[in-house]
């Protein structure tokens, strides 16, 4: 009720997403990914999803749940390596890729979240990312004419939130997640704990709840690792 | 000799200068990090959002929240910090970083990158490349001097789609250091037991040998 935005579980929280509908997932690689809502999605079996999300997971988790199950018609992303099923369905035509350019991709969402319709990055100049863009020179040095971003929901995953969808994001979960949350028309936000306004620190505060329609508190988090190293 | 990967890692580790925040991309670049020399103070910036990156953690230390853009687990050095991912292109964007070294299927004589696509193959995507290679203060580039045909990777112009225009200052090849210059490029050095000619030979773009050209040190 009233600024209270918390909801049962996944499976309520993303219950009126609809097909066709275009949503945000948080992340990088698999560092960060609301693992919560893309298991809930899969069991709602909602389809033609575009999914803007810097990677499309791998086979067996993350988004890569969501492609085989075809549900995603389109991905927008700066990198899908690492993932099979994406491949073979790109190569058949089952799927869209717009590959966009890392730095672009979140600035474009971060410029979303400030209603911020347009910006001008170098990135991509002279490349065939820069086809049928709007080129402008400032200080002598070319710039590409990006469009911000914001899709109909945002799902992010953070290590707390309160009960008003205050957000904190450890190490480097803030990835992308950061900006997501601030630019769509329903943010939704799985969280590891959930705590009372007051118990997270004003200071250390990511993502404001102005920002957060939904959150919950999530379970069962694999957080796996897609590049084990360690020292030798 | 050529040198390997190794090597050219310890070649541009001597162009690693006391106060400089870095980029290291991956593969020949990440190796840069194993030969920083002792006696100078550098950070190492993740574009996916951190600076005063370290090294591989130990088994016990693993953290899942814890990456480098490459997606392998990492640690942050004492005065390191994390930001989001739009915050870490601005600094790039806004060229805060110094030196951005990554590697390349192919330069040109003009200073052109590519390294992200081969038509007609799978297409993984450029990540952060094109943001890397059109901000940086500094780029040099990591590589073999030859593709696995033997064909030289330091051309004329660029064969394969472009990951960006006029911005790589320098190449660390397996046989030589060059310089991009506006007269093409220069070889300053070139590796123990590699001749001058073999070089000319194996660089397809225009190649001014410098006067003062030296054996690589290490």
């Amino acid at each position: 009720m009233g600024l209270n935005k918390v909801v049962a579980g996944a499976d309520v929280a993303i219950k009126d997403i609809p097909s066709g509908a275009t949503l945000m997932l948080g992340g990088f690689g698999l560092c960060g990914i609301p693992e919560n809502c893309i298991a809930a999605l899969v069991r709602r079996g909602i389809n033609e999803l575009t999914c803007i999300s810097n990677n499309a997971g791998v086979d067996d988790f993350g988004l890569g749940l969501l492609l085989q199950t075809r549900q995603i018609k389109k991905m927008m992303s700066s990198y899908v390596g690492e993932n099979a099923e994406f491949e073979r369905q790109l190569l058949q035509g089952e799927l869209e890729v717009d590959l966009i350019p890392q730095g672009t991709l979140a600035t474009r969402i971060a410029m979303g979240g400030w209603g911020i319709p347009a910006f001008f990055t170098p990135a991509g100049y002279g490349t065939e990312i820069a086809e049928g863009k709007e080129i402008r020179e400032f200080n002598g040095k070319k710039y590409l004419m990006e469009m911000g971003l914001v899709s109909d929901f945002s799902i992010v995953k953070a290590s707390k939130g309160d009960t008003l969808g205050n957000l904190v994001f450890e190490k480097t979960t803030k990835n992308f997640s950061q900006a997501m949350a601030k630019a769509s028309k329903i943010t939704i936000a799985e969280v590891e704990e959930l705590v009372e306004p007051g118990e997270l620190d004003p200071e250390e505060i990511h993502v404001a709840g102005i920002y957060v329609h939904r959150i919950f508190k999530g379970s069962n988090y694999e957080k796996r690792i897609e590049r084990r190293t360690i020292k030798k | 000799m050529a040198l390997s990967k190794e090597q050219i890692a310890k070649r541009i580790a001597q162009e690693l200068k006391d106060g400089m925040y870095v980029n290291l991309g991956i593969g020949i670049p990440t190796l840069v990090s194993n030969y920083v020399p002792g006696d100078i103070h550098i950070m190492l910036q993740s574009e996916n959002g951190l600076l005063g990156m370290g090294p591989y953690p130990e088994e016990k230390d693993i953290d899942a929240d814890l990456i480098n853009a490459g997606k392998e687990t990492v640690t942050l050095l004492k005065g390191g910090v994390y930001f989001d991912s739009a915050e870490s292109f601005g600094m790039i964007r806004a060229g805060k970083v110094d030196l951005t070294v990554l590697g390349a299927m192919e330069v040109s004589e003009i200073g052109d990158i590519a390294n992200w696509k081969i038509p007609g193959k799978m297409v993984k995507g450029m990540g952060g490349a094109m943001d890397l290679v059109a901000s940086a203060k500094n780029i040099i580039v990591a590589m073999q001097h030859t593709n696995p045909k033997g064909e030289s990777k330091l051309l004329p112009r660029c064969t394969l789609p472009l990951t960006g225009v006029g911005c790589v200052k320098k190449v660390v090849s397996d046989l030589g250091v060059f310089d991009v210059t506006d007269d093409g490029f220069v070889c300053l050095e070139y590796a123990p037991g590699v001749s001058i000619d073999e070089i000319k030979a194996k660089t397809a773009g225009k190649l001014r040998i410098a006067d003062d050209v030296k054996e690589m040190v290490f």
